[in-house]
């Protein structure tokens, strides 16, 4: 069955939750429809869009938060992109990043280039971080619980995975249209 | 042959802060003098490294990748669709196994085509000799300042003292 039975949301929902219970943390987000749903929901200084590198956004979020030890990063991501890059989550498992909020979106397909299924139906990606380190993994379905556990997960010290059951639902959303090097530039600027 | 600590010191001395990387056997002795000064954050993927390098770049500093020329090709798509559009610069420290032709087989086809790989990514690149050290270091932050993109150092076998001298 796919998606898992009591997936209620949409990541377009997760993501508009999710933004809500943020405040000027940086969010690193993975390329495909996770930030052109961002960058529709709300474009922020803060957000740091990638276009391609897939399976690199936590690397990048991890580079950000070693270098700013005393600022929470966030890095939105996707089930593809984790499996992608998931010796990450052991780099990530193994240093122990305090500052570092994970948040998956589990949808279980490659939703940009036409919903192929991916593997993460029967690979529980939030029990691989577990096992790599991470100190706090939590994965939901609805909203109320993503409300509560990144709540939660704002306040604790990380390592920290949210996964987060998603439909295939992909919002009309277009391409980010910022100039790259440009977001590079207001990026730095907004976290300085 | 250029001393481990000093070759650290002077990527210290040019700003460097932040250095990440994959091993390689030319570049064990670098290594191990950047774990004695606490620097060094161990990837476990040349695009992992070269990802987190450019976070720590937007975070403000200035990052160093270490990796076997091997990794290159691990990286090429995180160098062309992260570092190149975004501008977003590092310092590639990349041991160039394969150098003349003399090495384990699977080191000869990149060792060959290495220089014009990174041409055709335009990439600039240059490899440092012990003679040359202090004008290779300098080139290297000047191109890095320039091009706001990866610039690269080969270091080809016996230039840097390793572990095992």
């Amino acid at each position: 069955m796919r998606p898992e039975q009591g997936t209620l949301i949409s990541r377009a929902q997760a993501i508009a939750a999710l933004v809500e219970l943020l405040t000027d943390q940086p969010v690193i987000i993975c390329n495909g429809f996770p930030s052109r749903e961002a960058h529709k929901i709300a474009d922020k200084p803060t957000h740091f869009y990638m276009i391609g590198s897939m399976g690199n956004a936590a690397a990048i979020a991890l580079g950000v938060a070693l270098a700013k030890p005393n600022k929470q990063v966030v890095t939105f991501d996707g089930d593809g992109n984790v499996l992608m890059g998931m010796g990450t989550l052991a780099t990530i498992g193994a240093l122990k990043p305090k500052n570092f909020i994970h948040v998956v979106f589990d949808n279980e397909v490659y939703g940009t280039t036409g919903n192929q299924p991916t593997i993460s139906n029967v690979v529980p990606l939030e029990k691989v971080a577990k096992a790599a380190g991470y100190l706090n993994v939590e994965r939901v379905l609805d909203r109320d619980d993503l409300v509560y556990e990144f709540t939660d997960m704002l306040k604790k010290d990380g390592p920290s995975m949210l996964l987060i059951k998603v439909n295939e639902f992909a919002e009309d959303a277009g391409r980010v249209l910022h100039e790259p090097a440009e977001m590079t530039k207001r990026f730095m600027k907004a976290i300085e | 042959m250029i001393d481990s600590g000093a070759f650290v010191q002077a990527m210290q001395d040019m700003g460097v802060n932040f250095f990440t990387g994959v091993p390689d056997s030319l570049l064990g002795g670098i290594i191990a003098e950047l774990m004695d000064r606490r620097l060094y954050t161990p990837a476990v993927r040349e695009d992992e490294a070269v990802a987190m390098a450019a976070g720590a770049y937007m975070a403000g500093k200035i990052p160093a990748v270490l990796m076997q020329n091997s990794g290159l090709g691990t990286s090429l798509n995180t160098l062309i669709s992260l570092n190149v559009i975004y501008r977003q610069p590092c310092i590639l420290i990349v041991s160039w196994r394969g150098h003349g032709g003399k090495d384990a087989p699977e080191h000869l086809v990149m060792g060959e085509v290495m220089p014009q790989f990174l041409d055709t990514m335009k990439i600039s690149h240059r490899t440092l000799t012990e003679k040359t050290a202090m004008e290779d270091f300098k080139w290297v932050a000047e191109t890095f300042m320039k091009q706001r993109i990866p610039v690269a150092l080969f270091i080809t076998k016996g230039v840097v003292k390793g572990l095992h001298p």
